[in-house]
């Protein structure tokens, strides 16, 4: 049952990145090009984010 | 004159995008509740752990086929509830397996904390600063092409590093697009409350499961 639902689960996910590659080839193209300032600015919210996560994996280890 | 009607059509953009805005947090917190009420019942129900992927399978179908047409119209809340109410249930299923370890509780509640505070601190910080996060747009559809090839590939070679790194790149990848959607919200590209409110909502689900996962990993559980 598991493996006949994972094949299934693979089947859609490949059929979702057939979907999703022109959109992303699109954007890449396109798209709004970001400053270095708006790339710095998403860097750390990612950092950010990245720090959050290991304090909460700290809290659960504690 | 032209200035007036200028002014009068920015205000008309303006209102438009705050009920936008209104309707895809309303419908959110909606179905948000109902996905808990469902993993409630899931959990009651003791469903075996497969019911968790025969959910995801359900609701991708939905999600892909059915919705990008039923989203134009009032037939759009009934399929994203049902959308989300399979991905509640299928929740479930792995929420009682975490229930029925030591620091299950502990883990769940975390994650759930956690989840909330990402997603209130990207929103709140895109709408109090009202930045343009459209440059993400290439970045986050390249960077989710390469996580669902990596997904694809974890699902049939149990390698837990690999899971562990696709956790971490989902929880940092949906970040991203909390950003990109809430900003495509305030700036007028997404007019539809329906499928803002999609996309929103499988951030957060997205965020949530990852976290649950390195969560449970890293307390030895």
């Amino acid at each position: 049952m598991e493996l006949f639902l994972k094949i299934a689960l693979a089947g859609l996910l490949l059929m979702m990145v057939w979907r999703l590659w022109p959109v992303a080839k699109d954007q890449m193209a396109n798209g709004p090009k970001g400053t270095q300032s708006e790339w710095r600015g998403f860097a750390i919210i990612l950092l950010l984010v990245i720090g959050f996560v290991m304090l909460l994996v700290a809290l659960v280890r504690g | 004159m032209s200035q007036y009607i200028s002014t009068a059509r920015s205000q008309e953009r303006v209102l438009e995008t705050n009920k936008v805005l209104k309707n895809t947090y309303m419908l959110l917190a909606a179905t948000l509740f109902f996905s808990a009420v469902m993993a409630t019942v899931s959990i009651a129900l003791q469903v075996p752990s497969w019911t968790y992927l025969a959910s995801v399978i359900g609701a991708m179908v939905l999600g892909m086929f059915v919705l990008p047409k039923a989203a134009r119209s009032a037939n759009g809340i009934g399929v994203i509830f049902l959308i989300t109410g399979l991905l509640g249930f299928g929740l479930g299923s792995i929420l009682s397996m975490y229930l029925a370890l030591p620091k299950g509780p502990q883990i769940i509640g975390t994650a759930f904390a956690g989840t909330g505070i990402i997603f209130l601190a990207l929103s709140g910080y895109v709408l109090t600063s009202r930045k343009d996060f459209s440059f993400l747009g290439g970045f986050l559809f390249a960077g989710m092409v390469a996580v669902i090839v990596a997904i694809v590939a974890s699902l049939f070679l149990q390698m837990p590093a690999l899971s562990m790194a696709l956790s971490a790149a989902i929880i940092l990848l949906m970040s991203g697009f909390i950003l990109f959607d809430t900003s495509r919200i305030i700036n007028g590209g997404e007019t539809n409350y329906i499928m803002a409110t999609y996309g929103i909502y499988l951030s957060i689900f997205n965020i949530f499961i990852s976290l649950l996962h390195l969560l449970g990993i890293a307390s030895d559980d």
